[in-house]
Order: structure tokens, then sequence, then C-alpha cells
């Protein structure tokens, strides 16, 4: 048997055998969908990217936030 | 900034952070218990270690799998909710995260699988490593996260490059072996080794106040209360270590944490305490109650117990003697290092290039105190004492009591029928809350009593924030509350599940 098709049936194997890991499976799939497709997407843009396309832009920025009305 | 963006801001921030510490420590700590059993296993060939090692594995499973990628929130909110810290950090942060990040993926992931999956399919011996390296694959995992902490703690390695604003790393090695970094790693990881023994310890003896499996219970109390008895005396060791290392780089939050305002030679440590309610920075008599340990507090700071520890009124107006220079003079440096990165910047636009050496200069000489600029008076880097207070002292006696519960676990399971003592019993079943509140105000202690810095005397946290409505950062305050709740729920639902269903078989003998 190749080594491909052992890591296969090793994981293939394991993931079937699983009795609380379903479960637990089904927790971290719902739990990655809520943060990546969710949270990321709709909540979590990262500012500067989503803003500015260069680097110095964002370095602007940043020392614009930085350097104005300091108290 | 807008004070209420920045609170919400913050407390989004910690209110994530502790959720996500709520899974960690029991995984760092966990992993080194079932690689222990393990060990004992493979060395003895008795069947019993396995089932027992499997029981504990379950559970490491259901933890880590619930508390996987948790920590992941602190990342889109650093880019999300802190852009302006992101940026100004600049690689400092990226390069540790970015190795945890492989670190993480590449041996947590492939040996978890072994460890899982691999029960009779690969050798005892490689099963074993598989085990060990999933331990310290993720506790090197923490490492880098604590280095990106500690560097914010005590920033050093690395000089500010005022074309970009941003932080530069000079010297790796130097961020990773800073003494505030090591001390982080080893007290944050060997207290979650301790909260780990105590869950073993608490689920143990539930299983012997239900008399039920009692032969694991014993076997793994064995195991739990050397394993951590030991480490919550390393703790106590890197605890010291940490105190010393604050009062020479973060003077504010120790004289904070231990409600110092008058410094003083031969300082009393205060043991027990209670604050009064009105308690600032002009109040003399600052205790309602309080037990001192004398000259404790000096020894603990600088190992000499008649040194002379600075309290906060030395810290913010100044002690000439002791060398210490007031707030208002760093607040007024700070000013002219911000103003000097404002004009570098306008000379670099005017192709200017001797006004920008001269600014440049200007910012090199002043930037240590770069964000006591954004002080709007001396009293503002004065840290939230009562909170510090009070969690250093939780923090403390519940590791003291912590010692005690180890010594008794490991006399009565090795010399005493354990399961005669209930009321030891319920104590250690009432211990591993216990663990969580103690871990979580460890965490308390270094956060507030950091305030108000986010990068320590760089950076201030209100400078942090990125330009958000309040409104946005209350969303996702409220969506990350319940979201981390139903997760934690189903965490305490599942592991309660697998505790009373207990091992499949054996462990009764």
């Amino acid at each position: 048997m190749s080594l491909a098709r052992k890591i296969f049936r090793f994981y293939y194997e394991g993931f079937r055998s699983m009795t609380v890991g379903r479960t637990l499976w089904l927790i971290i799939f719902i739990k990655l969908f809520i943060m990546f497709a969710i949270f990321r997407l709709f909540f979590f843009q990262d500012f500067l990217g989503s803003r500015f396309t260069s680097e110095s832009e964002k370095s602007n920025y940043v020392i614009e936030q930085l350097t104005t009305k300091p108290k | 900034m807008d004070a209420s963006l920045v609170d919400w801001s913050r407390a989004q921030f910690a209110l994530t952070a502790i959720y996500h510490w709520l899974f960690v420590p029991l995984t760092l700590g966990l992993s080194f218990i079932i690689a222990f059993m393990e060990s004992i296993y493979v060395k003895t060939g008795n069947e019993e270690w396995k089932r027992i090692t499997k029981f504990w594995m379950t559970l490491f499973g259901v933890n880590f799998a619930i508390g996987v990628a948790t920590g992941i929130i602190l990342e889109f909110e650093f880019g999300t909710n802190w852009s302006n810290y992101s940026w100004f950090v600049g690689d400092i942060f990226g390069a540790p995260l970015a190795v945890e990040g492989i670190m993480a993926f590449f041996m947590e992931s492939t040996f978890i699988a072994v460890m899982f999956f691999g029960w009779n399919k690969v050798s005892k011996k490689f099963h074993l490593v598989s085990t060990w390296l999933v331990a310290v694959g993720a506790n090197l995992s923490a490492l880098w996260i604590l280095v990106a902490n500690a560097w914010m703690q005590y920033p050093t390695g690395m000089h500010f490059n005022p074309e970009t604003a941003r932080n530069e790393m000079s010297n790796f090695w130097e961020v990773l072996f800073s003494p505030v970094a090591i001390n982080k790693f080893l007290h944050t990881v060997s207290s979650g080794y301790v909260l780990a023994s105590i869950f073993v310890i608490g689920v143990s003896a539930w299983f012997l106040l239900r008399k039920r499996h009692e032969l694991l219970a014993k076997r793994s109390m064995v195991i739990a209360s050397v394993f951590g008895l030991v480490m919550s005396l390393f703790l106590v060791m890197t605890g010291d270590g940490s105190a010393r290392l604050m009062a020479h780089h973060q003077p504010m939050k120790f004289a904070a944490m231990e409600n110092l305002y008058e410094g003083q030679t031969k300082a009393p440590l205060v043991a027990f305490g209670i604050l009064k309610p009105e308690n600032d920075e002009h109040k003399k008599e600052d205790f309602i109650t309080k037990i001192e340990i004398p000259n404790f507090l000096s020894y603990m700071a600088f190992l000499d117990a008649n040194a002379y520890v600075p309290g906060i009124k030395d810290l913010v107006h100044g002690n000439p003697e002791r060398g210490i220079i007031p707030v208002a003079e760093k607040i007024e440096k700070g000013k002219l290092a911000i103003a000097a990165l404002k004009d570098f910047k306008a000379a670099q636009k005017e192709n200017n290039a001797a006004r920008a050496d001269s600014a440049k200069a200007f910012l090199d000489e002043n930037f240590k105190y770069f964000g006591y600029g954004y002080m709007a008076n001396e009293h503002e880097t004065i840290p939230p004492i009562g909170i510090t207070f009070y969690s250093f002292r939780i923090m403390v006696g519940l590791g003291m009591w912590f010692v005690l519960l180890f010594i008794l676990s490991l006399i009565f399971v090795l010399f005493k029928k354990p399961e005669k003592k209930r009321w030891f019993l319920y104590l250690s079943v009432l211990s591993i809350p216990l663990a969580y509140l103690a871990s979580e105000m460890g965490w308390l202690v270094a956060e507030f009593g950091r305030q108000p810095w986010v990068i320590q005397d760089l950076m201030p946290t209100s400078a942090a924030v990125s330009k958000l409505t309040t409104g946005s950062v209350q969303t996702t305050f409220i969506l990350f509350a319940i979201t981390f709740t139903v997760l934690l729920i189903a965490d305490i639902k599942i592991l309660t599940r697998q505790i009373k269903l207990g091992p499949r078989e054996g462990g009764t003998k």
C-alpha cells in the first residue's frame, strides 16, 4: 500500500471510529463557520486594508492618527 | 478618541481573552499529564494505565476541540479594532504569531491525529512520542503568544522607523529571550499545569465520592498531585521573578498592585487588606484594615529587605533623590516626540533632508516617552488600583491553597484512604472553579496593572484603537458574549457527560 493511501486510511478509519469526536467536529465546523463566514466577513474587516491599497497610504494614515490632536 | 469607544474596545478584547483563557490552561497542563500517564503505560505495559490515559485524553480532546481557534478572534480584533496598534507594532507582533501559527498547525494538528487515531495502528513508542509532541507543541504555541504579550509590557529588541510609523525588530533573540518574556512564559504555562492538576484531582475526587472508578481516581490523583505540587512551587518561584521584573520595568504596576502610595524603605507587603472605597492618589489613609508582613515588599522587589520601593506619588510627581523623573516631564518629552514625528513627515514631503534628519534625531532622543504625549494629565498614568490589588491577592491566596491541596492529596492517596476523607474530596471538587478563578485573576493583574499602556510607555490604549463607531463595537461585543457563552456551555456539558460516563472499561479494580 502506498504511503498516501496508508495516511488516507489512517484518517478515514480514525474519523469513522469516532464517538464523541463526531459531536466535537460538528461544533468545530459550526464555530469556524461563524468565525470566518460571519464574524470575519461582516464584522471584522481589516480596518487599514479595507480603506487603503498601499503600505505608504496605511502608514500615512496611522501617522496622521498618531500625530493629530494628542491631548 | 471617544472614551466610550476605547472602553468598549477594551471590554471586547478583555471578554475575548478571558473566554479564550478558560480553554487554554487545561489544554496546556492536561497534555503533559496524559503524556506522563502514557509513559507509565509504555514502561509497565499495564493495560489499566492505557485506559486511564485514554479517559483523560477524551477530556483533553473535548476541551481542545471546543477551545481551538477561539484565539483567532483576538487576531481579528487586532486588525479591526486596534489598527493603530497593529500597524505600530509592525513585525514584532506578526513574526511570533506567524511562528505560532505554523507550529500549532504542523505539530499539534499532525500529532494530535496520531494521538487519537493511532492506538493499535502505530507502535506504542511512536504513539507515546506523538503524545509528548502534542504537549510540547501546545506549550510552544503558547510561547510565541506570550513573547508578543511580554514585548508589550517590556518593549525591547526593536527600533522605531518614523517613515512607516512601525517598530521594526532589530534583534529577534532579544525579543524572544527578554527576561520578561521568559518569565511570563514559564509563569503562565506553569499556572496551566497547576490548573490541569487540580482538574484531574477534582474529577478523581468526584469518582471517589461516587465510589466509581476508584483505581483510576487514585492513580490519577498520584500523578496530578506530584505534577501539581512541583509546578505550584515552580509557579511561586516564577511569580517571585515576575514581581521583581515588574518592580524594575513597570514600577507603577507594582505600586498599584500593592496600593503603595508613599514610597518607603523596608516596605511591608500587605498580605490582606480592604481598600477604602473612595481611594485615590490624594488619600493618605487608603486602607480600612490591613495585615502586613514587615520588609517583605522591599525584599520581593529588590532582594533587599531595606530597599526603597517607590510609591505611586513618587512615580507621578517624581523623586529626585531616587532618580525618578515626574510624569509631567515625561508628558512634555512625549509631546515633543509626537511633534518631531509630525515634523519629520512634513520635512520629507518637502524634500527637506536637513530638517527631516534633525526631526528624526529629536524623535529618537525622546522616543522612549512617546506614549506619554497622549496623556492629558499625570494621573492618567495610574492603573485601576482596586482590581489590580484584589486580583493579585485572590490569585496568591488561592495559589497557597492549591499547594496545600496537592500536599494533602498526595498524603491521603499514598498513606491514607482518600475515599474516607469526604471533606477533602468535596474541597477538591470545589477547587476546580477556584483554579480557573485564580488563573483569570493572574491575567487581570497583568493586564489591568499595565493600563493605561497597550505598549509600555510607547502607546496608551486610547491611541491604539481604530476610528470605529461605538455601536459597531457594542454589537460585536454582544455577538462574542453569546458565541463564547454557548461554546463554554457546550464545553462544560460535554465534559461533564464524559466524566459521568467515565472510562469505557476497567478503572474499578
